[in-house]
């Protein structure tokens, strides 16, 4: 009854799952790199490197030498800008960046908006947009929240009432993203309460310019202004500013939760945070010697990198998966928990590597000026990183919800 | 970046899979426990005419040139049936020293019997105080006119009472710890002066503590170079370390699997178990140290090959998760079960403790650890 198989046994040739990257690939990556080496501003490479807060100018700068690259809108088709690049090439290229420690750019227009727009948008919408997305020319943030609305996104209230050429949109967004500096805001709005809540949503651009649009500042416990209120009084809103139908913005939501996903664990720059705080271990001074000796600081690191090398590998695994075919379904909220949860760990493991150093209360003004800065000049952002990424267990979809979309969609409860 | 099995890999999956449904029930294993040599040998023949056993070996040594990813599918599936077949301690032991140091005439009488499923041999190095450090071995192996004479003793000596052969580890000079000086001997289980005190152990296996009293063995059951048995030791763990990593990750899987089944059969407050949101997330995170320990598992079967150092740390990073993630999912699996999980009637309890045992067998995620720090 075994006869295929034992003649399969005395045919057999064992052959090596193949962990490294191609000729090609090898090649790519060494293009990538000498890009970076060649166009990564030094004024900005600098600031980062020291933790000093970038200006919007600074983003904006190396958004633009990317997409005078052709690199900027990496998932996009071909056709639109996009890259056309293999799954593995675009793993490579967001290694190379975060290896390097160049800018986190925005993801509303690029990664968000445009997706949107070129999936669902009318041609006048894509005539118009696109282009300003890709130059940087208009900065996008996300009007999803609401102050009565966190992971039950579906309850927002704020409404879009249709008037002739106009929805009069009136309500509130809340934890807007770097609103302060952004152009147009793409907002849920609820144009129907009758029926299903998910139903009566629909997908509205918004120029922030706009009389009746109103952003104030919500100051978070590290002392900074990222995320904001932004209110919405009697504002109007040309109806061809909507996108897809009436009560499409639900299932355009959901696109953009499945979207490109796999990049959220933010793996690469993980591996060079934990690489930065291995050496910082040598400069702390303990005793005579340094942290580094210590055996229950270290092993702690050591723990840490290996489940980022699981967390790795799961990743590769996912990306492997795709090239062959498949989608990145609930896999990305897998990474996102381990990502999300790393990026906590490793944050908290700073704090307790810099020790006292990590009392002193640096503001933005503080970090940026030309004072020297109070004790190593490493530990200063330690305090307000840690307090900071407290957010990043609970935005994109808290890891509860998280654990919800797995429990449900991987496991079938 | 490849992570799939090739066809015939995927065959090889299948064939095993195929062989316990239709051999490997859990009334079947009982049976099988129950019995005299704690496994069955009609299975163990089957495996050896499947091509199993002779998996890992060369085409040279009678083998299918199979690698670590072979073993990896082998050790996966076989680990999900609970087999307790004697597969690591004679195949991924012995074969591997055998494979690494054998003459040709020791393969002979060694190594393609055991291929071929006649003859079971298994490895004696463990010893009540060595713990996990492979160079710590006191047994002692003195020259004597035509050969050498062994004294001392073995612990946790798996499937030695079902074993023709042992492989024993002795000091041929050195200190206690010293990792020159330990060489490996050929010893038939029925020379004079061998004892076994046999026992079952609690994940469903047989062992046995070995005393050697004055053991006299021919000159040629040397194994390799004398005082240079080491790193083929050690070699040889660390394929079996592989081996049970894999059949871990395999019984966690199946661990998931049926704590999923039972959640969403068993009622309580007229609802099923599976609809509390509180045990909802814990089986998500029993899926996540499954994920991540087969992530680790992938890797370190791709770079089983590669330099020493790579390897080592792949090896400890596997271990120590397959520790971490077995503790985790283990110690789960029996609390979703409720009641039923410690009962012996219910598969999930024998599944737990295989894994526990695992989670010791050749080092613990603390030693493989600072194994990862010194690397």
């Amino acid at each position: 009854m075994y006869n295929i198989v034992v003649y399969f046994a005395l045919n057999y040739k064992g052959v090596l799952m193949n962990l490294s990257f191609s000729k090609e690939d090898q090649e790519f990556q060494q293009e990538v790199r000498t890009f970076i080496d060649q166009n990564y501003p030094s004024e900005i490479k600098e600031k980062q490197d020291q933790g000093i807060p970038l200006s919007k100018e600074d983003t904006v700068k190396w958004h633009k030498i990317l997409n005078d690259k052709g690199w900027l809108a990496v998932n996009w088709p071909e056709e639109l800008g996009g890259t056309g690049w293999t799954v593995t090439q675009k793993h490579i290229f967001q290694n190379e960046l975060a290896a390097a420690n160049t800018p986190t750019l925005m993801p509303f227009g690029v990664n968000m908006c445009g997706p949107v727009i070129y999936t669902f948008g009318s041609d006048e919408q894509k005539e118009f947009h696109l282009p300003k997305i890709l130059n940087g020319d208009i900065w996008w943030c996300q009007g999803y929240s609401e102050p009565g609305s966190g992971s039950d996104l579906a309850s927002l209230k704020t409404k879009a009432e249709r008037k002739g050429d106009v929805y009069l949109v009136n309500g509130a967004k809340t934890w807007t993203t770097l609103a302060q500096h952004a152009d147009w805001i793409f907002c849920l709005v609820r144009t129907d309460s009758s029926g299903k809540k998910q139903e009566g949503i629909s997908f509205l651009l918004i120029d922030m310019k706009t009389p009746g649009v109103e952003v104030k500042p919500i100051i978070t416990i590290d002392g900074t202004n990222e995320v904001n209120m932004v209110y919405f009084d009697n504002v109007e809103v040309p109806v061809t500013n909507l996108v897809g139908e009436e009560g499409f913005g639900w299932s355009i939501a959901k696109f953009l939760l499945a979207h490109e996903r796999t990049g959220i664990a933010g793996i690469p720059s993980l591996k060079r945070e934990l690489d930065r705080l291995r050496d910082i271990t040598t400069q702390i001074q303990v005793g005579e010697g340094s942290l580094r000796d210590d055996a229950m600081f270290m092993s702690k690191l050591d723990r840490l990198e290996i489940k980022l090398t699981a967390a790795e590998y799961t990743e590769l695994r996912t990306l492997a998966a795709m090239s062959a075919g498949g989608h990145p379904g609930p896999e990305s909220s897998i990474l996102k928990i381990l990502g999300t949860d790393l990026q906590q760990e490793l944050s908290d493991l700073f704090v307790e590597a810099v020790g006292y150093y990590a009392h002193p209360f640096m503001t933005e003004e503080d970090l940026a000026s030309n004072e020297s800065r109070i004790g190593p000049d490493f530990a200063a952002t330690v305090m307000p990183h840690y307090l900071n990424y407290r957010k990043v267990s609970i935005y994109g979809g808290s890891n509860e919800i998280q654990r919800n979309v797995i429990s449900k969609a991987v496991l079938g409860l | 970046m490849d992570f799939s099995l090739t066809e015939e890999q995927q065959l090889l999956q299948d064939s095993i899979n195929q062989f316990i449904e239709r051999e490997y029930t859990f009334d079947d294993r009982k049976k099988y426990l129950d019995s005299e040599k704690g496994f069955n040998e009609e299975n163990w023949k089957t495996f050896g005419s499947l091509g199993w056993l002779g998996m890992p070996f060369s085409e040279d040594d009678g083998g299918y040139n199979g690698g670590p990813v072979d073993v990896m599918v082998i050790m996966e599936n076989l680990g999900k049936a609970l087999i307790v077949e004697p597969y690591v301690p004679s195949i991924l032991l012995s074969g591997k020293i055998l494979a690494d140091l054998g003459s040709d005439e020791q393969k002979l009488n060694y190594l393609h019997p055991m291929i071929s499923g006649e003859k079971i041999t298994t490895f004696a190095y463990i010893e009540p105080q060595s713990r996990f450090n492979l160079s710590d071995c006191l047994t002692k192996a003195t020259v004597s006119d035509d050969g050498y004479v062994l004294d001392g003793y073995k612990a946790l000596v798996h499937n030695a009472s079902a074993s023709d052969t042992l492989i024993v580890s002795a000091r041929t000079s050195g200190n206690q710890c010293d990792e020159k000086g330990i060489s490996l001997f050929l010893l038939d289980v029925n020379s004079k002066g061998v004892s076994l005190r046999n026992y079952s152990t609690i994940d469903g296996g047989k062992a046995s503590e070995l005393t050697l009293e004055n053991v006299s063995v021919p000159k040629d059951s040397l194994l390799g170079e004398i005082d240079a048995g080491f790193s083929t030791i050690e070699n040889a763990i660390d394929l079996a370390t592989l081996g049970i990593c894999a059949e871990a990750v395999g019984i966690m899987g199946k661990m998931n699997e049926m704590t999923l089944e039972y959640t969403k059969t068993r009622e309580q407050f007229e609802q099923k178990l599976s609809q509390f949101q509180a045990l909802q997330h814990r089986m998500v995170d029993n899926f996540m140290h499954y994920e991540q320990s087969k992530s680790l598992l992938v890797m370190c079967a791709a770079k089983m090959n590669d330099n020493t150092e790579d390897k080592k740390k792949a090896l400890a990073s596997l271990k120590y998760q397959i520790g971490l993630s077995g503790k985790h999912i283990g110690e789960e699996s029996i609390q979703l079960h409720g009641g039923m999980g410690v009962t012996d009637e219910m598969h999930i309890g024998h599944y737990f403790k295989r894994l526990t045992t695992i989670r010791t067998l050749y080092g613990n995620s603390d030693y493989h650890l600072s194994n990862y720090a010194s690397l």
